[in-house]
């Protein structure tokens, strides 16, 4: 947390740490409050939306470190949060009548979602980027199979029907749905669960913040820009990558299960490749490797397609009837603003002052060249 | 981001002077996949809840010696289980006293949750799968037939034409339901399942199963999936000189599985719960007021219409719109309605839920029997 | 081996086993046809052009769109495929032309990340544009060819289908003698081993690159019309998946090999006809028909882990 302390510090504050605190203090009291704002002027559907947002927070900083920090990209990322979920779903509902705690379930979601990550990695990670890539999206789709169809002759995942009635986050006897109550206060359970994740996502933004500064962060620079230089410079390339492999299928683990506990329902259905590319495109529009800026995307691509919604009513209001789907839109959107980001700002909305000055164009270290001739390759 | 908040409040201080006399609002949900590649269903379930919601207030109704308005508010969940969570809440927090939806399975299921937690009645126009109603919930109920009840009205009628059947499904939570119970009824009546195999509901490709269970040779088919498989499926069967009778559910009984197979529909069996339109008790006059307003019946139109006016019926009886006073009567209800005889049974089924088995004669749909219903 | 009244004979596990080769035998051809593309593109640039497959799904859907609007017009079948042909082969071509042009070549010197997002960026967007045009639906091929079908031993085969194989083989032979006759098949056999080498050798290396997006594209397009005669419909989606398979078919026989993308093609389609047809015997009832999609993938990860120069080795330039 000094990290951003200093760098904020450094940019804007110009040397005034009480300032800086101010501005913590407020964020957190809006922070704190917000449920309540939103719920009074939206209505509680939003703070559901708030809520999905935070997850994908959390996914979207544990796909940033195989994507943003390492540099590979990892187009199966659902299968890790798929894992979490039903081992959360099986070990916590009415499926096979086992129930057990929260402090237990999360870590056990985890773990099997970091081996999961493990395998994955173990035989795949030498691969050059785009076959990485085409696995990664084998694999997910693979994960995906089994749980639609591992329902006979043992019946694990119960198939396409999906596992309901899941156990609703649990702190010793007060469950976070439908309501709490603390202190004489009663919280509905959107906000509970917003409180939650909330706690969750700042560690998980600690976290990644730690691993950033640490030997692994840099080495994962390192491949990520270079890889024959890291290994020259005695990298363990394969421990490393899967370590970024294992570390973001974590997070992705934590998430699913996460999800399982707030819906209350797991099905194939929500674990479907379009999700994969969904929490990349989170990772690659807001600003791959930056922190923050990944969060930004995860936050506006969760809330924007909501927004969407309103087009048709809009469309409706001006034109008389609704010309193009609104849900057609979205993906359409999507598609256009990943090849446009790429082409125009790589680095996203929100990169790291480093990696901007890399992509940029009159960079002198230049990685891009608008000419393609030999001349021009006197570096 | 909400307008409807200010303008609202706008409008009743407009009102206001009017408000004296004005009657009181009752507000009934209506959520079903607006946009998609369902969206033509779904709007047909809001016109069918529509012309039943006008209908009950042009006759000027009265709640506890009080006038009351009902309005309907619409969500589009756009079959998804996310999407339908969040506008099930949305709907709870508007104040609906009772919803008419979803359409599917998948997006009823996880959305009962939030109904039941509010205690507000669920009614489906649409959704089969089983286990919407064996969630232990007093608010779920549904106007048409299950998939255990289709299934069996499928399983029994393929034992007839064949003992030996082959029974295929997509791996889709209503595919597998309703093929699982197909395969049940047809051990129950005696007949054979003498293959089970799968595929996707994107796949195109059948000629790898389907020459497998060529090899077991089946006298029936039952395919438990949708339309765009069907199609290909059963002109493959053909081509692969397979002479099985086809048989399948509603998600196959449609008009554009005929155009997708071509000349390979002819003969095919498909199931629907509820009766034919045109067999329906209030199907004729339905179907005049419906065209006239709407235009053309895509499928659940009259099964909307029907679950808006049993929730209605409830709380008239009930002579209350709160959920709690109403729900008893709910779950005693008996009236006829569009589709025929409406009651429900412990579970929030519809009692004797009639399956109409239809098949492609002359490249029309023709009914052929009624299983159930009385 | 008689036959009875209705030409129905026993129905040996023998004709079961050619049934399903001949089954693997046409979805190959189709594979490979799209597989083509992405293994010419994979050779010269080293980047997957995820979009390929929703090429091929647009020349199925622009080849339905010609068909209905001939349709009740007083030509002959084989004249209406022709002009259906004719209109998609050259639409999909700028496709694939304009395609490179924007989304690939600003980034030709980018990190490898780059190309390889906005190759999804661009298949999302040509998905969803299609679907805006036709709609969600499921679109029909029109019944222009009466289906006759021969039996071969026990098995059956339609005339559709030795039309594809036949179709298909055509086709790959003229790749084939393009790519080693022509000179502009040596520009690209050059370009595919060293780009900058090639440009020293005078080879004009945009137009070559352009030019084998075009020959992919044109080989996309009759891919699609092939599909939808077959399959009886077309489908906005039905590209992604076709393309992925048809990729694996390439990394299977040697990406950037012609030759490996036919035999990938032809091998993916058997494995994935014959592993259908008989996991669940091989598993005992364990795993059946419905994992019947991971073939593909599976073969992919086992090509790749042990084998990733695929069958007939791979023919990429060095990238340092």
């Amino acid at each position: 947390m000094t990290g951003v302390g200093r760098r904020l510090r450094a940019s804007s504050w110009q040397g005034s740490p009480r300032l800086a605190w101010a501005a913590f203090a407020a964020l957190g009291v809006l922070l704190a409050a917000l449920p309540f704002l939103v719920d009074a002027g939206m209505g509680r559907s939003w703070v559901r939306i708030l809520d999905f947002a935070l997850l994908y927070v959390m996914l979207a900083l544990g796909l940033n470190i195989v994507v943003g920090f390492a540099g590979l990209l990892d187009l199966g990322y659902v299968a890790f949060y798929a894992v979490g979920a039903y081992v959360y779903a099986l070990l916590a509902s009415p499926h096979f009548g086992i129930h057990l705690p929260f402090w237990a379930l999360l870590p056990l979601g985890a773990a099997f979602a970091c081996l999961a990550g493990v395998l994955l990695g173990a035989p795949t990670l030498r691969l050059r980027g785009d076959y990485l890539a085409i696995v990664t999206l084998g694999f997910g789709e693979i994960v995906r199979i089994f749980l639609n169809n591992l329902n006979a002759p043992i019946n694990v995942t119960n198939g396409p029907q999906g596992v309901n009635l899941i156990d609703p986050i649990r702190f010793g006897d007060t469950a976070l749905h439908p309501s709490v109550t603390l202190f004489g206060v009663t919280l509905p359970g959107t906000h509970a669960h917003y409180y939650l994740f909330l706690a969750l996502t700042l560690l998980t933004v600690f976290v990644a913040f730690r691993l950033q500064r640490s030997r692994i962060g840099r080495a994962w620079v390192a491949i990520r820009e270079d890889e024959v230089a890291a290994v020259a410079m005695g990298i363990n390339t394969r421990n490393v990558k899967l370590l970024a492999f294992a570390m973001g299928a974590t997070f992705g683990g934590v998430g699913g299960g996460l999800f399982a506990a707030f819906q209350g329902f797991v099905s194939p259905e929500s674990f479907t490749l379009l999700e994969s590319i969904m929490i990349l495109c989170m990772v690659v529009l807001g600003g791959m490797g930056h922190i923050p800026g990944v969060m930004l995307g995860a936050l506006l691509l969760t809330v924007l397609p909501e927004l969407l919604r309103y087009i048709g009513p809009l469309q409706t209001a001006v034109l008389g009837h609704v010309a193009v789907d609104p849900s057609d839109l979205r993906m359409l959107l999507f598609g256009i603003a990943l090849v446009a980001v790429m082409i125009f700002r790589p680095e996203g909305l929100w990169p790291s002052p480093q990696r901007a000055r890399e992509l940029s164009p009159d960079n002198p270290d230049e990685t891009r060249q608008e000419q393609e001739t030999l001349v021009d390759a006197s570096r | 981001m909400n307008l409807a908040r200010p303008l609202g409040l706008a409008l009743a201080l407009a009102l206001l002077p009017v408000a004296a006399t004005a009657s009181d609002t009752v507000k009934i949900g209506c959520v079903a996949p607006l946009t998609g590649p369902q969206a033509h269903l779904g709007k047909d379930i809001e016109n069918g809840a529509r012309l039943a919601i006008d209908e009950i207030n042009a006759a000027k109704p009265t709640l506890g010696g009080k006038p009351v308005r009902f309005e309907l508010v619409v969500e589009d969940d756009q079959a998804d289980p996310r999407t339908a969570t969040i506008v099930g809440q949305k709907l709870i927090d508007a104040g609906v006293k009772g919803v008419v939806g979803h359409l599917n399975s998948g997006a009823s299921i996880p959305a009962s949750k939030i109904y039941s937690d509010a205690g507000v009645a669920q009614m489906s126009p649409g959704s089969t799968a089983i286990l919407y109603t064996r969630q232990g919930f007093k608010t779920t109920y549904r106007v048409m037939a299950n998939d255990a009840q289709q299934g069996k009205a499928l399983g029994s009628a393929a034992v007839k034409i064949g003992r030996r059947v082959a029974v295929v499904d997509d791996r889709t939570a209503y595919g597998q339901g309703l093929a699982d119970e197909v395969a049940k009824a047809v051990v129950a009546a005696g007949g054979e399942v003498v293959g089970r195999e799968f595929t996707t509901d994107k796949s195109t490709d059948f000629t790898a199963i389907l020459t497998s269970l060529k090899a077991k040779k089946p006298d029936v088919v039952v395919y438990g999936g949708m339309d765009p498989q069907a199609a290909p499926m059963v002109r493959q069967m053909r081509q692969l000189g397979i002479k099985a009778t086809y048989m399948g559910g509603d998600g196959m009984q449609s008009a554009e599985f005929i155009k997708l197979a071509g000349s390979a529909a002819e003969g095919v069996i498909g199931s629907s719960p509820g009766l034919p339109l045109e067999k329906m008790p209030g199907g004729g006059a339905f179907t005049q007021k419906f065209n006239a307003r709407f235009g053309k019946i895509q499928i659940y139109a009259p099964f909307a219409y029907d679950a808006a006016q049993v929730l209605v019926a409830a709380m008239k009886q009930a002579d209350s719109a709160e959920p709690a006073k109403y729900l008893p009567e709910l779950a005693k209800l008996s009236v006829d309605g569009v589709i025929g005889p409406i009651a429900f049974d412990a579970y929030g089924d519809l009692k004797d839920g009639p399956v109409t088995l239809y098949q492609v004669k002359g490249g029309q749909w023709a009914p052929i029997e009624t299983v159930g219903g009385k | 081996m008689g036959a009875d009244r209705d030409g129905r004979r026993q129905v040996t596990s023998l004709d079961i086993f050619l049934q399903q080769l001949l089954n693997g035998l046409v979805l190959g051809s189709l594979y490979a046809l799209v597989a083509l593309g992405y293994t010419m593109v994979y050779g010269i640039l080293e980047l997957i052009n995820f979009a390929h497959g929703e090429v091929v799904m647009f020349g199925a859907m622009v080849s339905l769109a010609v068909l209905g609007a001939l349709a009740g017009a007083p030509l002959p079948p084989a004249a209406m495929l022709a002009i259906a042909a004719a209109v998609a082969v050259p639409v999909c071509m700028a496709m694939g032309f304009a395609i490179e042009r924007v989304a690939y070549r600003p980034l030709r010197r980018a990190p490898r990340l780059a190309p390889l997002i906005t190759a999804i960026g661009v298949s999302i967007v040509l998905q969803n544009v299609a679907m805006i045009v036709w709609g969600r639906q499921y679109v029909s091929f029109p019944p222009l060819v009466d289906l006759q079908i021969y039996e071969l031993g026990g098995a059956t085969i339609t005339n559709v289908q030795i039309l594809i194989v036949a179709l298909a083989g055509l086709m790959m032979a003229g790749l084939l003698a393009l790519v080693r006759r022509t000179r502009l098949g040596r520009a690209m056999r050059a370009t595919a081993q060293n780009r900058e080498v090639a440009e020293l050798m005078g080879v004009d290396v945009n137009r070559v690159i352009s030019a084998t997006f075009v020959i992919g594209s044109a080989l996309a397009a009759i891919a699609g019309m092939l599909v939808a005669a077959y399959y009886g419909l077309a489908h906005y989606g039905m590209g992604f998946m076709l393309g992925l398979k048809a990729f694996t078919a390439a990394v299977l026989g040697g990406i950037g090999n012609i030759p490996g993308a036919m035999l990938g093609g032809l091998l993916l389609g058997i494995i994935e006809s014959l592993g259908a047809g008989y996991i669940g015997d091989l598993t005992g009832g364990f795993l059946g028909s419905h994992y019947q999609d991971i073939f593909a993938f599976l073969v992919l990860i086992l090509v790749l882990v042990f084998r990733p120069s695929g069958l007939l080795g791979e023919r990429v330039a060095d990238r340092a």
